[in-house]
């Protein structure tokens, strides 16, 4: 079996609310229902979000209001994705 | 295809010299020398290649972290590095060639991807040395890259420098909890750091009267400072932390110098450098074969997604 | 509410989140797709973080996930099953995010079982997105080509077995479990349909597959599993990481 590549697509985060939509990248993904999901998992790992949108060349997909909990919220409790999480004896400098 | 007169070429290439001499960035639809794209695509690609081989050595130790604490920051890296392997990609379609193209690529080796990954993990301590020494070496790389000229490489490098900043920090994190430990652990800090700390060195890339590409790279300002200088600037901040560690350099030549403003350090071993990069390190051939076969096991289910998304109708661009 | 039943809950719900946590982590480096490297180390992510809270409601998260002997562990022997192929990983996932949906729902809404109220109330989000993301890719693999309609049946089969477990009361859950049962095989049985794929029709109890793993016992990978996961911890007694 030939694989054909899953088509591109362009992703647009809204950071917080008041914010409009704004590139954040591509990703690759076989039809709007993955590469939103694809995106979420991807661009806003840390928090980065609030809504997305993912473009193909035929047209915009947008998440809806109603998952924004799930889609969100889970990222906000891993401190560890952080710099400042970590002990850094005093005087070590550069890191 | 049109015709491109040699006046419109010379054009062409006037605009393009003027952005890059005036820092501007270069963007996709820009017109661009053939030979500034084909650098582009290898660097980028490379760099790509990097992270998705660089997650296996690190991989390797999740199903046997200490504690939970540090088996979800090792997850969460690795996690990341898959991340910036699809930004890196990204970027690199910007260019006109597909990742599908690279990833080929890369499994039959016509792209290469940083040596320093032909090293294994032989333990827990591994992975602490791999945080603060081999990203800390990458850190110093791609700092100056945020400013390279071409913008998408640009802006995914700023993501993910910005990212990345908690991968050195839990290396350093984590070897200071070895260091500190019991002697054992302490053992095994030290050992790490013995077998990392070359290879480290050499991720900066032959030094400069030896290196192919860096004069052009830089004159485009792809690179922007050279293999050497950045090899210091690694040393000169890696000195000091490594005494915060409790922990030595594997180096009988590493001292202050005055004069210079820097530490000296001894000759490094080109001779194993060129034969990692040639194929004849400890993992070259496991690091390739476990990338091949995950690519070609999930071949049916990448099918499958395609199959679904044509069967329902979905837009596919 | 007691201290004790508490334990016994958390003790169970925090051994199925760090046992699949674990599985998935497997995954690392293996993924079918860089896309799917991503999604399936966020989900492992959750449920590691869910394991933590819980298993600290009940003494030291790392004692009890590194020094305890196999028969100890009280998950479900369906988390443990090991990742097989893509399409097991993802039967394994929907049968075990939809029970885990169903039930924190239901403690989230009940919030009177004191410390997992607030758990549940957060974990329930996190677990939407998975039980989501196995959906998705059970309509992709079974209504897909021939080949993953195949495998996802193979292994939707396989698994069916280990599900009747997880509907075993647990000390100190309130909850009506027949009531749990029927809304999680609807939800499922819903999901196979649209993914063109048969409700197997196997048992899903039996005198081994069903109840052992909440009462400490596994199944034979899971002794591997968990020789890999506590070595170096059990090599260096007493130290810190």
């Amino acid at each position: 079996m030939t694989t054909s590549e899953w088509p591109l697509w362009e992703v647009f985060v809204r950071s917080r609310r008041g914010l409009s939509h704004t590139h954040a990248g591509s990703l690759h993904a076989p039809d709007a229902e993955m590469a939103l999901r694809n995106a979420r998992d991807l661009y806003t790992r840390r928090s980065e979000g609030v809504s997305i949108w993912v473009m193909p060349s035929a047209g915009i997909t947008a998440s809806s209001p109603d998952e924004k909990d799930p889609f969100f919220e889970p990222a906000a409790d891993k401190p560890y994705r952080h710099p400042t999480f970590y002990e850094v004896p005093e005087g070590v400098k550069n890191l | 295809m049109t015709a491109v007169t040699a006046d419109t070429q010379e054009a062409y290439q006037a605009v393009f010299d003027a952005a890059v001499a005036s820092d501007e960035r270069i963007e996709p639809r820009d017109w661009m020398p053939e030979a500034y794209r084909a650098t582009l695509v290898r660097q980028i690609a490379q760099h790509a290649h990097s992270e998705i081989i660089g997650m296996q050595p690190e991989a390797n130790w999740i199903t046997r972290a200490p504690s939970l604490r540090r088996k979800a920051i090792l997850m969460a890296k690795v996690q990341d590095e898959a991340g910036h392997g699809l930004y890196l990609y990204s970027a690199a379609e910007t260019l006109g060639t597909s990742r599908d193209e690279l990833l080929d690529k890369l499994h039959a080796g016509r792209q290469k991807y940083s040596s320093i990954f032909n090293y294994p993990t032989l333990t827990w301590a591994d992975v602490g040395a791999i945080g603060w020494l081999v990203d800390g070496a990458a850190i110093t790389n791609q700092v100056p890259l945020c400013r390279c000229s071409y913008g998408p490489y640009a802006r995914a490098m700023v993501r993910i420098c910005k990212e990345e900043s908690f991968h050195q920090r839990q290396g350093y994190e984590s070897l200071l909890a070895l260091s500190r430990g019991t002697p054992e652990q302490h053992a095994m800090a030290q050992d790490a750091v013995n077998r990392w700390w070359w290879p480290s060195l050499m991720m900066f890339g032959p030094p400069d009267d030896e290196s192919s590409h860096s004069a052009q790279s830089m004159a485009w300002k792809i690179k922007r400072h050279s293999n050497d200088d950045l090899r210091q600037r690694f040393v000169d901040i890696c000195v000091p932390q490594a005494e915060a560690l409790g922990l030595t350099l594997p180096d009988p030549d590493l001292r202050w110098n005055e004069e210079r403003g820097h530490y000296d350090f001894g000759p490094i071993d080109w001779t194993e450098f060129w034969d990692v990069l040639k194929g004849n390190g400890p993992c070259n051939e496991q690091r390739i074969t476990q990338r091949r076969r995950a690519h070609e096991d999930g071949a049916w289910v990448r099918d499958a997604a395609a199959a679904y998304a044509a069967k329902h109708g979905e837009a596919t661009a | 509410m007691t201290a004790t039943v508490n334990t016994a809950a958390a003790l169970a719900l925090g051994d199925d989140a760090l046992v699949l946590s674990h599985r998935l982590g497997e995954w690392a480096g293996h993924a079918p797709v860089l896309e799917e490297e991503v999604a399936l180390a966020n989900i492992a992510l959750d449920l590691l973080g869910q394991a933590r809270v819980l298993l600290s409601l009940v003494g030291d998260e790392d004692e009890l996930a590194y020094l305890r002997e196999e028969r100890a562990f009280r998950n479900v022997q369906l988390v443990e099953q090991p990742n097989g192929d893509f399409a097991h990983t993802i039967a394994r996932q929907l049968y075990f995010s939809t029970y885990q949906r169903l039930l924190y729902g239901r403690l989230a809404a009940a919030g009177e079982v004191g410390d997992l109220a607030g758990l549940a109330a957060k974990a329930v989000k996190e677990v939407a997105y998975h039980q989501d993301h196995a959906e998705q890719w059970t309509l992709r693999l079974g209504d897909g080509t021939p080949e993953s309609h195949e495998r996802m049946l193979r292994a939707c089969t396989a698994l069916w077995r280990f599900t009747g477990e997880l509907f075993q009361p647990v000390d100190g859950l309130d909850v009506d479990w027949r009531e749990l049962e029927s809304d999680w095989l609807a939800s499922v049985t819903a999901v196979l349909e649209r993914a063109t794929l048969p409700v197997p029709d196997g048992p899903r109890t039996g005198a081994w597959s069903a109840g052992a793993g909440r009462q400490g016992l596994h199944t034979e990978s899971f002794g591997r599993m968990l020789a890999e996961m506590q070595h170096l911890h059990r090599s260096h007694p007493g130290a810190s990481w």
